[in-house]
């Protein structure tokens, strides 16, 4: 029999239900894992005796024959999600010490649909980066190697780097990431894992620590398409405790995986040739146009005009609002305080020790691009930048069905690479952030290895609540790029 | 002849002064819950009991609006005569203090869920005035902070952060601390008829800021400042008048109006400085992301609007045209939809002319002298409208009335039992006052003969003389009549 750690969440589900291994078993299996990992430094809190308890019951459930969706499947939760009782600090030192007195909508939907919590993984503070080294925790490091005798430390990619480094060490069968402007499938591209961004308003964010309200978005962190489907079917879901959350169906994602793509129409946006590009991502990105043509879809060259505008518009518009959900944590009601003669002193006190430097550098520009005298030039603009590119993709979508992209321009890259130009660093998002600007849903799907031995993915772009085409041109990727690569930390780990 | 009344002036060095007041007021929305939280709204409960994890800014708790917080708004904006927005947008409002645990206040900025409306405002002499209202929108309630509970810190209490208010605010429309007064209680009367709000400013369920510039008549606007929260509509009109002064005496000296925000001392009745327009916070609006923009259905203001009450000056009229009362005593009778809801009784009950006077001057002079309510008051409706019919029909006279009065107000009795019970019935009875008049006319034939002889001012005494006989229950018209036919005979 393969190791238990080595089956996929639709295989351990089902291997569960048919009582071949109990979900205690698979648990304590993944708790040595989590114990295993630690080298990488992914859990910021580990919930073992949690992740017991809710297998036995798990287990109970699948006696009594009421199993749910995602019964007994282990998972990592990225800090950004409140845990009930649960040390929750999104990354930052601000947030010492605090444990909500409340669940949020989208764990608490994975609980109710059977999943087992391991524990917390680490992240960019306050979702803020795309290395996963911006937190309090201390970086997070890549399972992957470039080479077997290549010993630097390379990031998972962020912000949901533990969650993606969790997947690909076989630590957690999978995890929750969000994204806001392409914190799930910058790191899934890193890791060899699929992400996928829903659509703005599929899930929740009732419960998970805002970073950028118009831009955050849950979403499932996997090692197959099919399990990122099982998975967003359970978190997904209207909330009224979000207004923002909308109010529809959730399709049946799994029953649409393997739809194939015969007589789809596939964009291939010409912005997205950036300078900058690695190599590697051109070929992957030509092969994927390949693999989706053999099995029947037309490919359709389009133009996204406003791509060009978007990443500025975005660190605009996040660090906007950012300034604003950041404003909380000052010290007077819960987290880090450090005293003051005033109140003001104590505010600057507390903001300065408790936010780490990108936090910071987002704060002050969102604060500036707010400010009086600034607004018109930088957030208004913005805000039509937004709309723009919204209306490119409204327009393409009149022709084609779904937009293939690379995930990302390059690779994961070593640990401290960039830590003091946060531009380079912002470009690590240039095929991601649109997605996020636009609301629509967007996937990564490891491609293949580059030449030195890391893997990349390849990003599709969906219509807005058409997650089902994306999962199914995401499964035709899957197959043609049959990606079948582990990281060597796996075998050096014992995994 | 013309009702107008002398334009308000300040008088200064350099002559006359005109004043130009326009006024924001934040009324707190009658609402179970708050605006954006499930905690309770209700005023009065232990310090920090009534806090939803979102007021106290706990990480990842968004908002959602109270549907009841909305429809009071529409409610009110209806009843300003105002238009409804379609759309409007909420908008986080930036700033830093302990009592405001997210950070921001949810507001609402350039689109507000009501537009411009107006208000008629009622002046000594019976002239109304048309006061614009600019806007109103909705916004949550910061907490509180305590600063006199400990030495060196600060308590706060979050049972009001997250509260919904309105913000009213008016036109630069009023030019005295009278109208700004007659503003205050007509919104405010307004308010309390459509039960959007409670109008208690005492409590801090309505609050005031005032703007305030000064210019000589006919010149164009001068800069004005803010004062802010003053807690009672006296108090407004002493801050208004005091940096009216304190404006006028700048300028005579040499000086500009700084544009600032000054704060009213109501110990000192005076306004100092808060903060200049340098120091001014720079909010940073912008639209707030958690929220989608409020988007009113056209059938949701339609079923608002079927279900108004009847307001003030709709009140007033028909009070005039039904009850042939004057529009002085109507207004009066309106301010207060319970002194309304009483009056009407009255009127149904019994004499609506009687009634109104009898309700203005001896009712709420009595309610008034023992500190009740009228909602308390020991008389009922009923029971004055019955008194009213007692006096115009000729059962008591209006002197007896008054103490059959003092002993309803005092007893809660009926009218008629009183009268019955103590037998102050009025003496309509040719008969016995005939015999009453001879009897005092015999007793004084000093008097008489004086009267006889041209000192006719001598009426009055034997009048006097005749209801005293009768413990003043003798018919004051028939006495007159029976001594003047005996005394000329």
């Amino acid at each position: 029999m393969t190791k238990l750690t080595d089956m996929t969440l639709a295989e351990a589900v089902d291997g569960l239900a048919r009582k071949d291994f109990s979900a205690v078993e698979l648990t304590e299996d993944y708790i040595k894992a989590m114990e295993a990992s630690r080298p990488l430094n992914i859990y910021v809190t580990e919930t073992p005796e949690k992740a017991r308890d809710m297998a036995k019951a798990s287990d109970a459930r699948i006696a009594a024959g009421t199993v749910g969706p995602m019964e007994g499947v282990p998972l990592g939760i990225k800090d950004l999600y409140c845990s009930e009782g649960v040390r929750t600090q999104a990354g930052s030192h601000i947030l010492d010490g605090f444990v909500p007195p409340y669940e949020s909508t989208v764990t608490a939907n994975l609980w109710k649909a059977g999943a087992v919590h391991l524990g917390k993984v680490n992240m960019d503070e306050f979702a803020m980066g795309s290395s996963t080294t911006t937190t309090v925790w201390g970086a997070t490091i890549n399972p992957w190697k470039r080479r077997a005798d290549d010993k630097t430390d390379l990031v998972a990619g962020g912000s949901s780097g533990g969650s993606s480094a969790v997947v690909a060490a076989h630590a957690a069968l999978a995890a929750t990431g969000t994204d806001t402007g392409g914190s799930i499938r910058q790191p899934a591209s890193y890791t060899g894992i699929v992400g996928i961004k829903p659509t703005y308003g599929r899930c929740s964010r009732w419960g998970i620590v805002a970073f950028a309200s118009s831009l955050d978005q849950a979403g499932p962190m996997t090692r197959t398409v099919e399990d990122a489907a099982i998975m967003l079917g359970a978190m997904a879901g209207h909330d009224p405790k979000d207004s923002t959350s909308v109010n529809v169906a959730v399709p049946d994602f799994r029953a649409a995986v393997e739809r194939g793509v015969k007589g789809l129409k596939v964009g291939i946006p010409k912005e997205y040739r950036v300078d900058g590009m690695s190599a590697d991502a051109e070929r992957l990105w030509q092969q994927g146009i390949e693999w989706l043509k053999a099995e029947g879809a037309e490919i359709v060259d389009i133009s996204l005009p406003h791509t060009k505008y978007a990443l500025p518009a975005y660190y605009i518009i996040a660090n906007a609002e950012a300034s604003a959900n950041l404003a909380r944590y000052d010290g007077v009601r819960f987290g880090l305080r450090v005293e003051g003669d005033s109140l003001d002193e104590m505010y600057e006190n507390t903001r300065g020790a408790g936010f780490g430097a990108e936090v910071k550098r987002r704060i002050l520009t969102g604060t500036y691009v707010l400010s009086a005298g600034y607004y018109d030039a930088y957030y208004r603009k913005a805000q039509k930048v937004r709309a723009r590119i919204a209306e490119d993709f409204e327009r393409v979508y009149e022709t084609v069905d779904v937009i293939l992209t690379p995930a990302t321009p390059t690779p994961a890259f070593p640990v401290g690479q960039d830590a003091d130009d946060p531009v380079a660093m912002y470009l690590n998002d240039v095929f991601t952030v649109t997605v996020n600007l636009a609301g629509l849903p967007g996937i990564s799907v490891p491609a293949g290895l580059t030449a030195e031995g890391l893997p990349m993915g390849l990003q599709l772009i969906g219509k807005a609540f058409d997650e089902e085409t994306v999962f199914a041109a995401g499964r035709v990727l899957e197959r043609g790029a049959d990606f079948t690569a582990k990281p060597s930390f796996l075998a050096d780990a014992g995994i | 002849m013309t009702n107008e009344i002398p334009p308000y002036r300040i008088t200064g060095e350099t002559g006359e002064w005109e004043l130009v007041i326009g006024l924001e007021v934040h009324a707190q929305v009658i609402s179970d819950s708050k605006l954006f939280s499930g905690a309770s709204a209700r005023f009065g409960a232990d310090p920090n009991a009534q806090v939803a994890f979102l007021d106290a800014g706990m990480p990842g708790m968004l908002p959602v609006v109270n549907e009841v917080c909305v429809d009071q708004a529409i409610r009110t904006g209806l009843g300003l005569h105002a238009r409804v927005n379609h759309k409007s947008v909420f908008s986080r409002k930036n700033y830093f203090y302990a009592d405001l645990p997210l950070g921001y206040q949810i507001s609402q900025y350039d689109e507000p869920i009501i537009g411009e409306g107006e208000i008629d405002i009622d002046l000594p002499g019976g002239v109304t005035k048309t006061v614009g209202i600019e806007r109103l929108h909705l916004e949550m309630d910061a907490g509180k902070s305590l600063h006199d509970q400990h030495p060196s810190k600060s308590y706060i209490d979050l049972n009001r952060a997250g509260v919904a208010l309105m913000e009213i605010v008016s036109k630069p429309d009023m030019r005295s601390p009278d109208e700004a007064a007659a503003y205050l209680t007509k919104l405010r009367s307004i308010l309390r008829y459509l039960g959007t709000c409670d109008g208690n400013m005492e409590e801090g369920s309505m609050r005031c800021d005032a703007n305030v510039s000064v210019r000589k008549p006919g010149d164009p606007l001068g800069t004005r400042c803010e004062i802010k929260n003053v807690n009672s509509i006296r108090f407004v009109k002493q801050a208004i008048e005091y940096e009216a002064r304190r404006q006028v005496a700048l300028i005579e000296e040499g000086g500009t109006v700084q544009q600032e925000t000054r704060l009213f001392d109501a110990r000192k009745g005076e306004t100092r400085s808060m903060r200049s327009k340098e120091h001014a916070h720079d909010y940073r609006y912008f639209p707030e992301p958690d929220l989608l923009p409020l988007i009113l259905e056209d059938t949701r203001v339609e079923k608002i609007k079927q279900s108004m009450p009847e307001l003030p000056d709709d009140k007033k009229k028909r009070f005039v045209a039904e009850y042939g009362i004057t529009p002085y005593d109507a207004s009066v009778l309106v301010a207060e939809k319970e002194d309304a809801a009483f009056y009407e009784g009255v009127a149904k009950q019994g004499d609506p002319k009687l009634g109104a006077n009898w309700t203005i001057t001896e009712l709420f002079g009595a309610l008034n002298a023992a500190g009740k309510p009228i909602t308390e008051s020991p008389v009922s409706a009923e029971n004055l409208g019955k008194l009213t019919l007692l006096i115009k029909d000729g059962t008591i006279s209006g002197r007896i009335a008054k103490d059959v009065f003092a002993e309803m107000f005092e007893t809660g009795k009926a009218p008629d039992a009183i009268v019955e019970e103590k037998g102050l019935k009025q003496v309509s009875d040719s008969g016995a006052i005939e015999a009453l008049v001879d009897e005092v006319l015999t007793a004084n034939p000093d008097k008489v003969e004086q009267f006889r002889g041209g000192k006719e001012k001598l009426l009055g005494f034997f009048v006097g003389q005749v209801m005293k006989k009768s413990q003043g229950k003798a018919n004051p018209g028939m006495v007159n009549e029976v001594l003047k036919s005996k005394l000329s005979a």
